[in-house]
């Protein structure tokens, strides 16, 4: 009952901030919001032994994405976006739109018929601490899209440099 | 514990081209040449050099992960090719857009090796990080005139909705990684035949289905890419209108055709559907278009939806008139967009009135250009819309492409409309043009494939599939 | 313990509330939000089949996500920074320099 319970709570307050987060005038709020729900999010992950990809998720979107939202909120001037209007006018379409889809998705859940198991059990991970099975993985199978995603973090810093240097 | 370094022979091509792409991003900043041409020649070499390479390293490494045969390698022959063609395109214009920086070449660079790494991907990781190498960087290349303020507008508007298409893709690999716990597409393909579809598995398929359908930029998928196409530097919009829209239906093939394969009803269903929408939204809207670049847009959409057919028909027939259909339209496309950077003012296409009557060498290749998008024999073009329809039909969906015929017939309007104003409408003010070496060389390029292809198509075709399948 | 269709439904609200703040607003800030909503529904999904289905390759994917999200959010913000400076809006509806 215990575990219901917990996630419960979890389930309740995630969905309750990702509605927060939506709906808020002010960007700011809603990033410091976002701050919130991510820590709910990795206290999920430790809830499913991922306690690697919980600290990944802290460090990351908490320590690093969000802070990066912050500091170009902070240089935007916000004053003129707050009196202009919260939602698009044609908002009830939008939400009736996502709420079709997850209805749709709804039904086949219930439905849901899972794929094999495979040989990552939860003994063995414990054995072998989460770190060092994903990092095992990480370096061996998946090295390809490893140096692939380094690319990826090449581009976005000239990306970053080219568009956002004033011009000479 | 002792870890074998996998067989690096297949993956060549991009090594290489990341790391010349590497190499550049250093180089230009200790090279104080007043032009970065020097920069662009670097990249067709490494191209030409790449596309020398490619049938030469072909196999499956990286634990099946990453694999280069035939079909891959004949996507990355046009990946490359359009590559070429705009970089020689770009040369002097990107000066006179004052967009030039040195990143300009290494980010195609990166894009055209994330294009390759999508063609030849057999896992979905691998797939999506290549996905998102070729995206950056298109999404950087369309903001590139950072000082103007409709580039900018592009840039954001391709990021949202393609940020937004790649999250659909993710929730889609999400939900088909958890009902077959793989995400190689052929244990995928292999677990799949097992067991009976769920509509769980047909909603995974649905959203990948979207994701891709953005990026090819079909309807009702496409409202990014005219004004993508209309804000983004000319050079740029004539790759986003080739690559990208190449790499798409790569990775469509691969993944419908194996992974999905089970499920080959549904989805020619539901592509029937896109196909359908998109020629009609495509033909119809390029009609009431004014701007050339807009016009383009909405028909390399149309042309997006023809391609489509090619998939449907289901067969290799169908896949092989794809892959020739994407090739020929890389020229003729390439040589549409060469003649808009080559005048002056291009943008309207008020600006073609009396062309013929200022420089008819340049009337007379747009035309041929024309004939060529429109489908007229002895262009290339003909040979690519005959070939799909072919398939289509040889599959038994001659419905579909008596609809495609149709709306290609509607297509003949908004062509023949431009060389109408160039031949027939007086000339309001002498059109001004930048000739230039790079410039020619990539119209007479293109000219001479739309020609060569549709005059001998079974010698260059023949030739381009012995050669790289 | 909580079963697998649990941690599902959770992340489908979650991706569909997200998807909903993409279309409905129009602060370029708040549909970024969205999008690094839908993106970590995603991942607590993967997370959920990974340990459910006693397999790794989706807790590796959910490091690549973070990774690319990264990328994203700076490539992103890159490009509103841009467009501020020669236009000082984040919103929209009021960038519309082309139509047609």
């Amino acid at each position: 009952m215990l575990p219901q319970i917990i996630f419960g709570y979890f389930a309740i307050v995630t969905i309750v901030l990702s509605l927060v987060i939506i709906t808020r005038k002010n960007p700011v709020h809603s990033v410091l919001w976002m701050l919130v729900l991510f820590f709910h999010i990795a206290a999920i992950y430790l809830f499913l032994n991922a306690e690697f990809i919980a600290a990944v998720q802290v460090i990351l979107y908490a320590g690093a994405v969000l802070v990066l939202f912050l500091f170009v909120i902070m240089m935007l001037n916000l004053k003129e976006e707050l009196s202009s209007e919260r939602f698009i006018g044609e908002w009830p379409i939008g939400v009736a739109l996502g709420l079709s889809i997850l209805l749709f998705i709804f039904f086949s859940i219930a439905k849901l018929a899972p794929g094999p198991l495979g040989k990552f059990t939860i003994e063995l991970i414990q054995k072998e601490t989460h770190t060092k099975a994903i990092g095992k993985v990480l370096y061996t199978e998946y090295i390809l899209p490893f140096e692939v995603a380094s690319l990826i973090l090449l581009i976005a810093i000239v990306g970053a440099m080219v568009l956002a240097k004033k011009r000479t | 514990m002792n870890i074998p370094l996998p067989d690096l022979t297949p993956i060549i091509p991009e090594i290489i081209m990341s790391i010349v792409t590497c190499a550049l991003l250093t180089v230009e900043v200790f090279v104080k040449d007043k032009t970065k041409d020097f920069l662009g020649i670097i990249c067709i070499g490494t191209a030409l050099a790449v596309m020398y390479m490619i049938p030469m390293s072909q196999g499956v490494t990286f634990g099946g992960m990453f694999i280069s045969d035939g079909y891959s390698s004949y996507f990355k022959f046009i990946f490359l090719i359009s590559l070429i063609l705009t970089i020689l395109i770009s040369f002097k214009f990107i000066q006179r857009e004052d967009a030039e920086f040195g990143e300009y070449y290494s980010l195609l660079m990166f894009a055209t090796a994330g294009m390759m790494i999508m063609a030849s991907s057999a896992d979905l990781i691998l797939l999506y990080l290549g996905l998102e190498l070729m995206a950056l960087s298109t999404y950087i290349l369309a903001g590139i005139k950072r000082h103007d303020t409709r580039s900018n507008e592009a840039a954001l508007k391709y990021f949202l909705l393609g940020a937004f298409s790649s999250a659909i893709l993710l929730f889609g690999i999400s939900l088909t990684y958890g009902l077959t716990t793989s995400t190689n597409i052929y244990q995928i393909a292999e677990h799949l035949k097992q067991g009976e579809t769920s509509i769980t598995l047909l909603i995974a398929m649905i959203m990948i289905i979207c994701a891709f359908a953005f990026k090819i930029a079909s309807a009702p998928f496409h409202m990014w890419a005219p004004d993508v196409y209309q804000g983004a530097p000319t050079s740029v919009t004539a790759f986003f209108s080739v690559g990208p829209k190449a790499a798409g239906f790569a990775v469509i093939g691969r993944v419908f055709f194996i992974a999905f394969e089970s499920l080959q009803m549904d989805w020619t269903a539901i592509l029937i559907g896109l196909a359908i929408l998109t020629m009609a939204v495509g033909n119809i809207l390029a009609i009431v278009q004014t701007n050339m670049k807009r016009m383009l847009a909405y028909s390399s959409i149309a042309h997006a939806g023809y391609a489509l057919l090619g998939i449907i028909a289901g067969t290799t027939e169908g896949l092989n008139a794809v892959m020739t259909y994407l090739l020929i339209y890389a020229f003729m496309n390439m040589g549409a967009f060469a003649i808009v950077i080559l005048l002056e003012k291009g943008e309207n296409i008020k600006d073609y009135n009396g062309l013929s009557k200022s420089h008819p060498l340049v009337a007379a290749m747009m035309l041929v250009f024309m004939f060529s998008l429109t489908g007229i024999p002895p262009t290339a073009g003909f040979i690519g819309k005959f070939n799909i329809f072919m398939a289509a039909i040889n599959a038994g969906y001659t419905w579909v492409v008596v609809v495609a015929v149709c709306f290609s017939a509607i297509s003949a309007y908004y062509y023949m409309r431009i060389v109408m104003n160039m031949f027939m409408k007086p000339m309001e003010a002498e059109a001004k043009i930048y000739p230039n070496p790079a410039n020619g060389a990539a119209l007479l390029i293109s000219l001479l494939m739309v020609f060569i292809i549709g005059i001998m198509p079974s010698v260059v075709i023949g030739y381009t599939f012995q050669m790289f399948m | 313990m909580v079963p697998l269709e649990w941690y599902i439904t959770l992340s489908t609200v979650i991706f569909i509330i997200g998807v909903i703040g993409f279309l409905i607003r129009r602060n370029i800030i708040i549909m970024l939000i969205s999008i690094e909503l839908m993106l970590n529904a995603v991942n607590l999904s993967l997370v959920a089949f990974s340990h459910y289905l006693q397999d790794l390759k989706g807790q590796i994917l959910v490091i690549f996500v973070i990774t690319v999200a990264a990328a994203e959010a700076a490539i992103g913000l890159a490009i509103l920074v841009s467009l501020y400076r020669n236009k000082a809006v984040v919103h929209t509806d009021k960038i519309t320099e082309m139509k047609g």
